[in-house]
Formats: C-alpha cells, sequence, structure tokens
C-alpha cells in the first residue's frame, strides 16, 4: 500500500489545508507520496519535501500548471495512478473540484470528506450537514479520498528531507481555459484555520454594521465569519460562509452573532471547541450548541464587548 | 441549445434529521422532502438562459424512487419542458448516478447539463464532476455566475479564496452554488399546465450500467452531543468566563 496526496499550492507556498490533509494520509499508510503539480513552484517542492511525514515528492512543472485547472490535473494523477492504494486530497473546493473526476475515471466510488481514518479502507464521514456520522468501508481495490482538513491536525513542516522526483507533465486540455481569480486580500488570520472566528448573521442587518463584527476581530486577532443568510443578503462576500455548503471551522472559540443557528449552519461550525452565541432572541437554536449564550440586543452587546477587552491587561492571539 | 438538468429528491432541508436506532440509516417515513436546493438554482439558471432566448429546450432528469417524479414535476413547473425519470428501488452512489446520466446524455444530445454542487443528503459532491469525466467534458464546479457566449461560457466559481472565473467550451457540465440565482415559485397555472407535460419513465436495470454499491455502510450513528452551555447575564461576565473559565482570551 501507498498513498499519493495532491497538493494545493499556489506555485509559492503549500495551502495549509494540505498539511492537515497529509496528517489523514499518513494515519491510511506512511508509504505517503505527495504529487505537486504546477509551474515554478521549486519552493513549494523543496517545503513539501521537509515535512517529516511525506516519503517523496513527485514534482510536476509546466506552464500549463500555472493556474489550476482540474481537468489538467486529472490527465497529471492519472499517469501515476496505477502505483498507489489510495489517491487522496483535502476536501476543499480544490479537492472537491478534482478528486471525483479522477475517480470516476478510475471507476471508484469516491469517499468524500472523511473526518477520520478507521481503516485503510473504513472511514467515518458526516452526512445530512453533520447531523448523523456515517462509518463506510470502501470496497474498491483502490480508494479515492477527500479529507476534511478541519478534523486532523497540520502536519509538521521541518525536520524532513524526502526525495524530490521531477516527473513529466501530461496532456493539456483545450476545453477550459482560466480567466481570473479575485482573491480577497486581507491580513487577518485565515478562516478555516484561525484560533478565533467572529461571525455575524441576518441579525447584524446592514453590511456597513459588520464594522461592529471587524472591530472586535481586530482585537481578538479573529477571522471574520458569516452565515449564508449574511451572503445572501450582500452584507459580505461568500468567501466568508460558514456552513453545509461554505466552510467548515473549528476554532478554539467560534462567535456567532446575530445569527439564529440554522441546521446548515451548525454544520460548519458546532465542531468549534468554545461556542458563543450573542442573539436577541432567547429561543434561537444557535443557544443549543453554545457554551455560553448571551441574550442581548448585539448592538448594544458588541460595543460593550469591546470595551471588556479592552479592560483585560492581556490577550491571547 | 438544448439543456439538460438532474435534479434529486432529498429529505427537505428544514428537517431535523433523525437517526435510526438500529443504526442502519436515518428515518425518511413520513418525512417531509423536497428538491435538493441547489438543483433548485440550476433549473432557475436554465429557465433564465431559455427565455433570454439561448435556449430551445430544457430536460429535467431524475434517478430516484417512483415519487422523484415529483422532483421532475416541480421542475416542469418553473419551466422546464419535459422530464425523465429513471427510476431505481435502491439508493445509488454518485458513481453509479453519473453512469446512467452519461446514457442519458449520449440519448439526448444537450450542450449543457446542469445540476446542484452537492445534494445535502450524503453530502458527497461528486456526481456533476464525474458525469463531466465519464464524457470528457470541461466542467465548471460551484457556479454563481453563467455568462452564455457563443460556444462556451464563463462561469464564475465560488472558491475557497474568494471568486475564481474560467471559461469552458459547450458541451460542459456546471454544478450550480445557491448564490447564483433566486428560484422561482411555481404559479399555481403553471403547475397545472406542468401536468400535461410529458415525463418518460426509463428503468435503470434497462440501461445496462452498472450500479453495484461499491461502499458498505457499516453504521449509521448520532454524532456526540455538545454539553449544555450556560447562559450569561452580561457581557461582563461573558468576558470573564472567556478568560478565566474556558482561558480562550
Amino acid at each position: 500500500m501507498s498513498v499519493l496526496l495532491i497538493a494545493e499550492h499556489n506555485n509559492k507556498e503549500v495551502k495549509s489545508f494540505t498539511l492537515n490533509a497529509i496528517t489523514a494520509a499518513s494515519q491510511i499508510d506512511q508509504d505517503l507520496h505527495v504529487l505537486l503539480i504546477g509551474h515554478n513552484a521549486d519552493d513549494v517542492a523543496k517545503s513539501l519535501s521537509e515535512v517529516p511525514l511525506v516519503k517523496k515528492v513527485l514534482h510536476m512543472d509546466n506552464e500549463i500548471y500555472e493556474n489550476y485547472i482540474a481537468e489538467n490535473y486529472t490527465s497529471a494523477i492519472l499517469k501515476h495512478a496505477d502505483k498507489y492504494s489510495h489517491i487522496v486530497c483535502s476536501a476543499n473546493t480544490f479537492g472537491k473540484n478534482l478528486m471525483p473526476r479522477i475517480a470516476a475515471l478510475l471507476d471508484i466510488s469516491q469517499v468524500s470528506d472523511i473526518i477520520k481514518v478507521i481503516a485503510p479502507d473504513t472511514f467515518l464521514r458526516p452526512i445530512y450537514a453533520g447531523n448523523a456520522f456515517a462509518t463506510v468501508k470502501s470496497n474498491d481495490d483502490k480508494k479515492c479520498i477527500t479529507i476534511r482538513p478541519t478534523s486532523f491536525e497540520a502536519a509538521e513542516t521541518t525536520g524532513g528531507s524526502a526525495e524530490i522526483e521531477k516527473v513529466d507533465a501530461a496532456d493539456k486540455t483545450e476545453n477550459t481555459k482560466f480567466v481570473n481569480r479575485e482573491e480577497i486580500k486581507s491580513d487577518r488570520p485565515e478562516l478555516g484555520t484561525a484560533r478565533i472566528v467572529i461571525s455575524g448573521g441576518r441579525g447584524l442587518q446592514s453590511g456597513e454594521n459588520f464594522k461592529l463584527i471587524t472591530d472586535v476581530a481586530d482585537k481578538l486577532n479573529a477571522a471574520i465569519g458569516a452565515s449564508r443568510a449574511a451572503v445572501d443578503a450582500g452584507y459580505i462576500t461568500n468567501e466568508h460562509q460558514v456552513g453545509q455548503t461554505g466552510k467548515v471551522v473549528v476554532p478554539d472559540l467560534y462567535i456567532a452573532v446575530g445569527i439564529s443557528g440554522a441546521i446548515q449552519h451548525l454544520a460548519g461550525m458546532k465542531e468549534s471547541k468554545v461556542i458563543v452565541a450573542i442573539n436577541k432572541d432567547g429561543e434561537a437554536p444557535i443557544f443549543s450548541v453554545a457554551d455560553y449564550g448571551l441574550e442581548a440586543d448585539l448592538f448594544e452587546a458588541l460595543p460593550q464587548f469591546l470595551e471588556e477587552l479592552n479592560k483585560l491587561n492581556t490577550i491571547q492571539k | 441549445m438544448k439543456i439538460l438538468v438532474a435534479v434529486k429528491r432529498v429529505i427537505d432541508y428544514n428537517v431535523q434529521i433523525r437517526v435510526k436506532e438500529d443504526g442502519s440509516g436515518v428515518v425518511t417515513d413520513n418525512v417531509k422532502m423536497s428538491t435538493n436546493p441547489p438543483d433548485d438554482n440550476a433549473i432557475e439558471e436554465a429557465v433564465k438562459i431559455k427565455e433570454a432566448g439561448k435556449a430551445s429546450e430544457i430536460i429535467a432528469v431524475t434517478v430516484g424512487e417512483e415519487k422523484a417524479q415529483e422532483t421532475v414535476r416541480k421542475a416542469l413547473a418553473v419551466g422546464a419542458d419535459r422530464g425523465i425519470h429513471i427510476k431505481v428501488d435502491s439508493v445509488l452512489e454518485p458513481l453509479a448516478v453519473s453512469k446512467i446520466l452519461k446514457k442519458i446524455v449520449e440519448k439526448e444530445n444537450p450542450d449543457l447539463v446542469f445540476m446542484g454542487k452537492q445534494a445535502i443528503d450524503d453530502d458527497c459532491n461528486q456526481t456533476g464532476q464525474m458525469l463531466a469525466a465519464l464524457l470528457n467534458w470541461p466542467q465548471a464546479t460551484f457556479a454563481s455566475k453563467i455568462e452564455v457566449k457563443e460556444n462556451s461560457l464563463e462561469v464564475t466559481r465560488e472558491v475557497d479564496e474568494g471568486l475564481e472565473t474560467i471559461e469552458v467550451n459547450t458541451p460542459a457540465i456546471v454544478t450550480c452554488d445557491l448564490r447564483l440565482n433566486e428560484p422561482r415559485y411555481a404559479s399555481l397555472p403553471n403547475i397545472m399546465k406542468a401536468k400535461k407535460k410529458p415525463i418518460e419513465q426509463i428503468n435503470a436495470s434497462d440501461l445496462g450500467v452498472d450500479t453495484n454499491p461499491r461502499i458498505e455502510h457499516i453504521k449509521i450513528e448520532e454524532p456526540p452531543k455538545r454539553k449544555a452551555g450556560i447562559k450569561v447575564a452580561s457581557v461582563e461576565e461573558l468576558v470573564q468566563k472567556l478568560k478565566n473559565e474556558a482561558k480562550v482570551i
């Protein structure tokens, strides 16, 4: 058995979720190889080779891989698939887009979004927005798996010295062209990996009022999340959405403000270590998952919260 | 241009699901069912493209048990022209569904196939990408904006970092995000009209496709419950608890 993990990166750095996926992959089998498909990404290859859990890095460099296109990645991965018992990657928009394409061409029934490795062929995965957990066993000879990154610790990034093997590029698709990417640049921690997340919902009533959230986020060095209702209402952009169809977050502290707590939102945050809910509706379902609930008008509570935080001598960052 | 839209019947998104005590699955008897939410967006987008004069026909297709027809009927009521119901007796894996849909695509020759980005029951997020692979068509997943061009689509995709735009040549598969559009409600006259629109029924077993499960569901269980929390009386108390009890700030 050996595992091939597909790295997500931007040709400069490995994306952090790949490090979480490496931890899960190494639990399937220790013979873990990482396939890096990119262009001018030698730094990424080097940093992957320094991850102690990685036994080998396959580096495919070609200008056709300047931008990630699932079709091009798929033909690249299929060139190496027959040598591995498992092909895995992170279950974020990168891996969700990619893995089914590979699985279908290998005639494998994919196991999506695993949260635990029980055995090399048996995994735990959430279904119904995390309201049930399924233990599933794959009977395919080879397995295609995506890994929920927030369910696994990030792998150590230093101390390893895996071999880097250059491998040839594969065919390029003519039918899909990358046009552009609007990346929202932010100095804040990333939502998916932040230690503290503060999220706003429809209770905020407007995009301008999100400033109340931002002010607290600045103080706590927190990432900013949102419910689907807040995103749909245009208060904030989509990459902040937490939930079944948005991002899944597992911070040490999750503060839900003006969020009622629909099943779909809870799916994205209820594994957080400590949950705070601030809502004026005492019956809101969010209180059922909150460790600390404050029944209050957020427009009064948030400025007070900031004031109280300012009084503290030290705040963990 | 012809658009095929795949829809799935799932437990309604508002239902708090219950896990069966024997660990064999979730309770579906007497539970409200409806169309998988992003599949509604897929139908809506197809109808909008047709209304803009860029599509000539919309076919709604579902793979499911007898009652799955309701989902097709609903699609017909909001603007699909005809329906196809592939009858199956058991729940199929996305790989099997995509093999069935491939057969339908080969029969109907659509220029575009739309469907929701993920079903909210099994949360697999696979079928569209698998169908694209089996057909060797380009895929545009998690679409929040679609612009129809001459022989291509420009699709804006919702990705972790923000938004990404790609151009795919047709024929192509698009999986739709919830923010693609605002699905309309069917009007009563249109619901009546939809009853007269044809739905072709096909038995999955007649399509010559291997639909045998590859994945065994060993156990379905409830997730661990969070222990009950407390209500705090003031912001001051909240901050003190976070600092001194939870020790997270």
